[in-house]
């Protein structure tokens, strides 16, 4: 194998298991690209990202924390016990990228805020466990905005994340450093979370694979709450099949999470190659048109050509309720985030700023930890709840998102899933929508719905567009598959039939790319 | 104090209780931590019940079949369906700065509960109190405010124990349908009487684990309801008794001053006998209350509901009536009823003990001893088999009472490892009524006091009570006194 970080994830795991390749290989591989071109202070057991103030604009700056230690030791484990013939899993020796928001021990968990900078948590996350339990090798924690709350990645206490296509543009967000990660060529696999598309707007952005599972198929349990009723772990890849594989091993029912759904996920891979011919492909009418940009919706209508081409019927659907699921979702997300974040007061973790009564504590350690966006949402939900205003906005919210879910099974009857793009735009420049909150809150508008009805959502890349601002840089567009709950695997299905069609090479190319002869030493 | 003389001719009172009940499950509401009480500070804690980022609830259902099983013990109506909501509020010992609580449904709805007050003139008057709701929700930890003067105003520094944070609370809200301060500690002694027999909490107001707040206000009578305040800190039943006809005639005094009353929240001061502002309740606060998103209703099918129903024991309504019934005597009846004491008594009456000797010594020496020496029942080894023998022991004549009280004693002491019979045995305590025995003592008596026989002789038969005494000094106290008497009178003639 001659650069194991170029390769996929099932290409490294069979590289694996037969041996034509170590574990510890894969993981040092990554860790010297990793130190190479990420801004990171390579020495000790975890490395740590150097101040934004000390990195440099070809830096991504995908990763907060690199666990490089334990990734060797678990890499020399799996080694270990592959060599003494011990059954491993199916992508055990693989290396992952974990979103900063899912806690894990032996290094900080920051959600991106001051708020958490230097804390460890005392417990591992349920996916985390899972990934260990799978022997999936966890190189370190990844950058994000602040407490997810964002979809540029700008609002990390920490700086922001470049986008290896561009490193003049964002990643999207807010798992911006997952998405970065993978892209660039620092870990093959990534897990994200998605409250209203923290996964597959910046999956779109970079030219990757990006799930939202069906809400409560993958544990909360460990995950720092943003908006409990939507948040939900995923997986990011440079392939279908590589993130059906993550998903695969991450999810199904846990009972540390009482939102967790009940009983049997279905299979993602035996059905994974079944093709699109005579499935019913529904184009939603209300998510396309106004506001997005003509590159993408270019990009998405050769989409539903090919899709045509493959055997798929294709059929436009009405979510009369749709264009309602953005002001629903920035209302009833706040809300659930101005109760979620009332635990950081300075009591018991994290930053706190000391003053001499409890409450003057908490006012002053909550004033220097929260970032704008943070504190904007916590008034806005703290308002949005408060008597006299919760019936006409939580209240009203939470009617439309029941609205949007019916709307969405009525769609169901009619097809079998559901397309759109993932994002109205490509990936944007740094400060282009920080002025405007509700200009970076319209990046959502596609990925929202499915986050208010619970259903399963995918983003794949659809092909390039050139950016509007620069017609010479050509830039990722996502495609949205929706299918319904617990229907993963018809979702992954489409997607795997449509990325065989397109052979969409996932790697970043273009003059402000990140460097992909910076690489590791050649590994036999 | 007679209810009807309490306040001025024509005032009545007003009272409302909120009743909190910690339940003894095993764990705690969200997570698997102990709920027992008196450890080490934060032994009994995790990532859950400490509000760590990311930790999650998962309810105890447990906790919520011993709360329907109280709210139908409350003859309350069970919520077919019902949810959990934040309460937002900051504060230190709520680890996630909102409490899990019930909103818009509780659990329970519409129970109530029947109390029997004793009026002035002796006779028993049953009332009824509304209960308005049952709901769960889950206990803060502990401050303890270090330096100056306890309170959180003016220490130096706070301790917060978050042993108690997430053990399931029950709160119960009666209808504001109390008038006396007699019938709201009636209603407080039922309560904790029925929470006991339903076995879901130790209900013991020392430890906190039955808490009781009460609404008070006060009208003239015909009028709308006054303005109400909030008494909190009653540590007793009698506290609660107290404080109510404290503030109650506090507030009648202010009124007819021609002042009136705030809402607030007022601390009672037991030693100086006196409720004080604690905070005033300018505005109501705002809880944000929302459903908790981590969390799914909860269910109670009616199937499920039958099912708890069917757990139900023996009320404290019913236990009385059949003590009554069995020949207790209701002063006794109304003592043993929710208390440890209940089982012992059912287990001697079963075991063929008379039911009226069996609530005698629980009621009487039994606690009394066990109060003295400062032990529970429960630890004190003492069962229905070892009071059936000890009421044997009596019957036959090898005890007298005041033998019996001793050989209690010693019981207790061993913590039930030696039967009364042993403990008689060890220390030598028997009556001595074996005739000749006992008759040649007498007879020494007799002769060793010429002067008291003359005097009985002479007509003087109190006179006797001496030589009795005289004979118990010579038997260490051990001579049947009756047999004792008869002797005597024989002897002298």
């Amino acid at each position: 194998m001659t650069d194991p970080t170029q390769a996929t994830a099932v290409e490294l795991a069979t590289a694996l298991s037969a041996g034509e390749v170590s574990a510890r290989e894969v993981v040092d591989a990554h860790l010297e690209r990793i130190a190479a071109v990420d801004g990171i202070v390579a020495h000790g057991d975890v490395w740590n990202a150097k101040p934004a103030e000390e990195l440099t604009p070809d830096q991504p700056h995908a990763f907060l924390a690199v666990t490089a230690a334990a990734a060797r030791a678990h890499a020399d484990d799996v080694d270990a016990r592959r060599a003494a013939g011990e059954p491993l899993g199916p992508l055990a020796g693989v290396p992952l990228a974990l979103k900063d928001v899912l806690t894990m021990r032996g290094a900080p968990t920051t959600c991106g805020s001051r708020m958490l900078e230097g804390w460890e948590p005392p417990y591992d996350a349920t996916v985390t466990e899972r990934l260990r339990a799978a022997d999936v090798v966890v190189l370190g924690k990844t950058n994000m905005d602040e407490f997810a709350m964002g979809s540029s990645t700008e609002n990390s206490a920490f700086g922001g994340t470049r986008n290896p296509w561009d490193l003049d543009r964002v990643p999207g967000g807010s798992s911006g450093g997952s998405a970065s990660a993978v892209a660039g060529l620092l870990a093959p696999l990534a897990i994200g979370t998605d409250t209203g598309g923290s996964i597959r707007q910046p999956a779109a952005l970079t030219g990757l694979v990006g799930v939202k599972p069906t809400y409560g198929t993958m544990s909360r349990y460990g995950l720092v709450a943003f908006a409990s009723s939507l948040d939900q772990a995923g997986p990011f890849a440079r392939t279908v099949e590589d993130a059906a594989r993550l998903q695969s091993v991450t999810w199904g029912h846990d009972p540390r999470d009482a939102t967790s759904v009940p009983g049997e996920v279905p299979d993602l891979l035996a059905g994974l190659q079944d093709g699109v011919a005579g499935l019913k492909v529904g184009v939603v009418r209300e998510l396309q048109g106004e506001g997005y940009e003509p590159g993408v919706e270019l990009v998405f209508a050769a989409a539903l050509e090919r899709l045509a081409g493959l055997g798929a019927e294709i059929v436009e659907v009405s979510l009369p309720h749709a264009s309602y699921g953005l002001p629903a979702y920035y209302l009833i997300a706040p809300s659930e985030a101005s109760s979620n974040l009332a635990r950081f007061d300075g009591v018991r973790y994290g930053l706190r700023v000391d003053a001499p009564t409890a409450e003057e504590m908490n006012a002053a350690t909550r004033a220097a930890g929260f970032g704008p966006e943070v504190k904007r949402r916590i008034m806005i939900g703290t308002h949005a709840l408060s008597s006299g205003y919760y019936d006409a906005y939580y209240l009203q919210a939470s009617k439309v998102r029941t609205l949007i879910a019916e709307d969405f099974r009525s769609a169901f009857e009619q097809v079998d899933v559901l397309v759109s793009p993932t994002s109205p735009s490509v990936a944007f420049r740094f400060g282009d929508k920080t002025a405007d909150p509700l200009a970076m809150y319209r990046n959502d508008v596609a990925t929202v719905p499915a986050s208010l009805a619970g259903i399963p959502a995918l983003s794949l890349p659809a092909g390039l567009a050139a950016a509007p601002d620069d017609p010479t840089t050509s830039l990722p567009v996502g495609l949205q598959l929706m299918a319904p709950l617990k229907r993963d695997d018809l979702m992954y299905r489409a997607a795997w039939a449509f990325e065989q069609a397109t052979g969409f090479a996932a790697l970043p190319t273009g003059p402000r790319a990140v460097s992909r002869s910076v690489t590791t030493q050649e590994v036999r | 104090m007679a209810t009807d003389t309490l306040l001025p001719k024509g005032w009545e009172l007003v009272v409302g209780l909120e009743v909190h009940v910690e339940l003894h499950t095993r764990t705690k509401m969200w997570c698997g931590c102990s709920t027992e009480f008196g450890d080490e500070p934060n032994t009994n804690v995790c990532p859950v019940c400490t509000g760590q980022p990311g930790a999650l609830p998962v309810p105890n259902e447990r906790a919520i079949e011993d709360a329907t099983l109280l709210g139908l013990a409350l003859a309350g109506e069970v919520a077919e369906r019902c949810w959990f909501h934040r309460k937002n509020y900051f504060y230190p010992d709520l680890a996630k700065n909102y409490q899990i609580s019930q909103y818009d449904v509780p659990l329970i709805h519409d129970g109530h509960l029947d109390v029997e007050v004793e009026l002035a003139d002796g006779s028993v008057q049953r009332r009824r109190v509304g209960i308005e709701r049952l709901h769960m929700e889950e206990d803060t930890g502990k401050s303890l405010h270090v330096g100056d003067t306890g309170r959180l105003h003016g220490a130096d520094r706070s301790l917060i124990d978050y042993n108690r944070c997430g053990i399931p609370l029950l709160e119960i809200v009666s209808h504001p349908d109390i008038r006396d301060p007699e019938t709201a500690q009636a209603y407080l002694r039922e309560l904790q009487a029925i929470v006991r027999a339903v076995d879901v909490s130790d209900a013991r107001m020392d430890q906190g684990s039955i808490r009781c707040d009460a609404n008070v206000s006060v009208r003239r009578i015909g009028e709308p309801l006054g303005t109400r305040t909030e008494i909190k800190n009653l540590n007793s039943v009698r506290s609660l008794g107290r404080a109510v006809r404290y503030e109650a005639l506090r507030q009648v005094a202010a009124i007819e001053d021609g002042g009136t009353i705030r809402m607030e929240t007022r601390h009672w001061d037991e030693g100086r006998g006196v409720t004080e502002t604690l905070r005033v309740k300018e505005s109501v606060t705002d809880y944000r209350y929302f459903p908790d998103p981590d969390l799914v209703a909860v269910t109670s099918p009616a199937a499920h509901v039958e099912t708890v129903r069917a757990r139900l024991p023996e009320l404290p309504t019913a236990t009385r009536q059949r003590l009554l019934e069995a020949g207790v005597p209701r002063v006794q009846a109304i003592a043993l009823v929710g208390t440890d004491a209940l089982a012992v008594y059912d287990d001697a009456v079963a075991r063929g003990a008379e039911a009226a000797a069996a609530a005698n010594w629980l009621v009487g020496d039994v606690a009394g001893q066990l109060t003295a020496e400062g032990i529970e029942l429960s630890e004190s080894g003492f069962t229905g088999a070892y009071l059936v023998e000890l009421l044997a022991l009596i019957e036959d004549g090898t005890l007298s009472t005041k033998l019996a009280k001793q050989v209690l004693a010693g019981v207790l002491v061993a913590r039930g490892a030696k039967s009364p019979s042993e403990v008689a045995e060890a220390e030598g305590l028997q009556q001595v009524s074996d005739e000749g025995e006992l008759r040649a003592i007498v007879e020494q008596v007799v002769a060793d006091n010429d002067a008291t026989v003359a005097d009985i002789r002479g007509g003087n038969t109190k006179a006797i009570g001496a030589l009795v005494g005289q004979v118990m000094r010579e038997t260490r106290g051990q001579a049947d006194p009756r047999k004792t008497n008869e002797l005597l009178r024989e002897v002298i003639g």
